[in-house]
């Protein structure tokens, strides 16, 4: 028992120097180029681990994602356009001018404070994650019909932001890279580095507090609400709470990966509110393992950077890879790579093709003297 | 006569047109044991779903400890006192014994406590106990799907007492159990009744002799009699509902 201990307490060490040298030796050893896509992936494991709380733990698929991974990019490019636009008439930024605007409009207002900024990038997208998710939950829809209809949110917003050229500049996005920061250029690589470091630190706080989350009793109630909702009601439970809780949740974390990506991007632009980057956003998860935290990262980090390795040298392979990935998950691995190593994959696999002996007890056989072992 | 903890006034429950339970009444004095039987389609589930606020009644009132029941949500209502175990055991399966146990008797069941909260010590033994009252103190870690029919079972009946209702609801406790669990079941039962108010559906009548308790019979959708297992295997409309007329045979 304490040796099982001892080795997995080593296994995890190793794993997390691992992660450490590589968020340290990155920017060292990658070119700009490639350190600020791993930037970028990573923002996007935070959206990875929110849906994964929401998917993997609580059984709600959501298609819409990418609203609230949209409007924490669209806070900090407000907040990034106000801060470098004091050069221009009015004082406004320089797109309004094209659509004869000359006030700004009043929600850009409290985005001239950094504080404020900071705050609304994840407060906003979970209110609105909250509110969203409470109607939709008090009405007991679930399953398919949740998802169809976050997606279909999806939709409203995307159509929305895309139409809006005199608030939010519609589809051209507002962009950031040549915005100030610190009176540095956001672009720049010295800028880039640092949002790298920043990204990097805050995926580990995303982990940590999904884990905290996702331990524990709250941790079973969304369990038991994934499994058996009406049962867990019959216990006195209220799921409708529950379910609100963690969808806002979902919510704030997609929004804080969306403020990361967009200035690692140097653009946010309705696109982010596509119908297929909500899909996939689900595929990385699925890939990477529903109900583990560490999967829903691997997920998101390894397919992007396998969708622009890929893309760089056939650029239409991938929509093939990822349709085959998608497939591979459905059909032999439903607890996604890093699951199907949890749930002793690799041992499985040997036993099959003849390699190794195959165990013989199920689950497993722990004597401490009070069991009765038949023969 | 002390006032009744349950009490059914005139429930009508109508599927479109069909109609599941019809003008029925009945009522539950406290730390009663009544067992319910019936034939198949008698409306004995969905009695029980009027109860518990799964479905709402047509007709009629549902009053529990002075309050009218009708319309209030699941959870309230299992929060007031009422619990429920099902017809098949429904246990969360990926979640292990202990965990399951721990779900039933946390209070309050509100997100935030269950955030921050950790279980008190009086809790922490509560589980322990119901482990062992069940037979389940070996198996604390095991995921609850890996447990047997049988030990599912208890593990239900173990969670439903944890949650310590004034009312419990038993939807066929010794379904696919052995002879010898089925007499466990039974005592346990008659243990919990006194302290808790037990309503028992089954179709086992050597389960509910043991039970030794006044027994409902129902027949599509409205009680038919009540008394005693003798009295009732006398009564000639029961005879008829469950065997058929002398001339059908």
């Amino acid at each position: 028992m304490f040796q099982a201990f001892q080795q997995q307490r080593w296994r995890w060490l190793v794993f997390w120097a691992v992660i450490v040298a590589v968020a340290i030796a990155a920017p060292a050893v990658l070119p700009v180029f490639r350190l600020n896509l791993l930037g970028r992936f990573l923002s996007l494991a935070i959206v990875a681990l929110g849906i994964d709380l929401i998917w993997g733990f609580t059984g709600l698929l959501s298609l819409g994602q990418g609203i609230f991974f949209a409007l924490g990019g669209y806070g900090a490019a407000m907040y990034l356009q106000l801060n470098s636009s004091s050069g221009q008439p009015n004082g406004i930024p320089e797109f309004f001018s094209l659509y004869g605007v000359d006030r700004l409009p009043f929600f850009w207002e409290p985005f001239h404070n950094p504080l404020f900024t900071l705050i609304a990038i994840w407060l906003v997208p979970s209110l609105l994650a909250a509110l969203l998710g409470n109607m939709v939950f008090r009405n007991r829809i679930k399953g398919v019909y949740f998802s169809i209809l976050t997606q279909a949110a999806l939709l409203v917003f995307f159509n929305f932001f895309n139409g809006q050229q005199k608030l939010i500049n519609g589809t051209n996005g507002l962009k950031t890279d040549v915005t100030q920061l610190f009176g540095q250029m956001v672009g720049s690589p010295e800028m880039q580095r640092y949002f790298f470091w920043v990204t990097c630190v805050l995926v580990f706080l995303a982990w940590l507090f999904v884990r905290w989350v996702v331990k524990g009793r709250f941790g079973d109630v969304l369990i038991a609400i994934r499994d058996d909702e009406p049962r867990l009601r019959f216990t006195g439970f209220n799921p409708t709470l529950f379910k609100t809780i963690v969808f806002a949740i979902a919510g704030g974390l997609a929004g804080i990966g969306g403020a990361l990506f967009t200035v690692q991007s140097g653009i946010v632009s309705p696109q982010y509110m596509a119908v297929p980057f909500s899909i996939e956003m689900v595929i990385w998860v699925a890939v990477g393992g529903r109900g583990t935290l560490v999967g829903a990262i691997f997920g998101a980090v390894v397919i992007m950077y396998a969708k622009s390795l890929v893309s760089e040298a056939w650029p239409q392979g991938w929509l093939f890879i990822q349709g085959g990935l998608f497939i591979l998950v459905v059909t032999v691995l439903p607890e996604g790579v890093i699951g199907w190593f949890k749930t002793d994959g690799p041992q499985n696999l040997l036993s099959k093709v003849g390699w190794v002996r195959k165990l013989a007890t199920y689950p497993k056989l722990e004597i401490d003297g009070n069991e009765e072992v038949q023969p | 006569m002390t006032t009744p903890l349950l009490e059914l006034r005139q429930i009508t429950v109508s599927f479109d047109g069909f109609l599941a339970l019809r003008d029925l009444n009945l009522s539950l004095q406290p730390g009663e044991l009544r067992a319910v039987i019936g034939p198949n389609g008698a409306g004995k589930t969905t009695f029980l779903d009027v109860i518990t606020g799964k479905t709402k009644p047509t007709e009629g009132q549902v009053v529990f400890k002075g309050r009218s029941l009708v319309g209030a949500r699941e959870h309230r209502i299992a929060r007031l006192g009422i619990g429920r175990k099902f017809q098949s055991p429904r246990v969360f399966e990926k979640l292990s014994v202990q965990e399951n146990l721990a779900l039933a008797v946390s209070r309050p069941k509100q997100p935030l406590d269950l955030l921050f909260g950790r279980l008190t010590a009086d809790q922490r033994d509560q589980v322990q106990h119901l482990m062992e009252i069940v037979n389940l103190q070996n198996r604390a870690d095991w995921l609850a799907g890996s447990l047997s029919h049988g030990q599912k079972q208890w593990l239900e009946i173990a969670m439903l007492v944890g949650q310590d209702p004034d009312l419990l609801l038993v939807d066929e406790p010794v379904a696919g159990l052995t002879d010898e669990e089925t007499d466990l079941t039974a005592d346990l039962l008659k243990s919990l009744a006194g302290d808790h108010t037990v309503l028992v559906i089954e179709h086992d009548m050597e389960f509910i002799r043991r039970l030794n308790s006044p027994v409902t019979v129902l027949h599509q959708g409205h009680v038919l009699c009540e008394g005693s297992m003798d009295q009732i295997q006398q009564d000639p409309q029961v005879i008829e509902v469950y065997l058929g007329t002398q001339e059908e045979m």
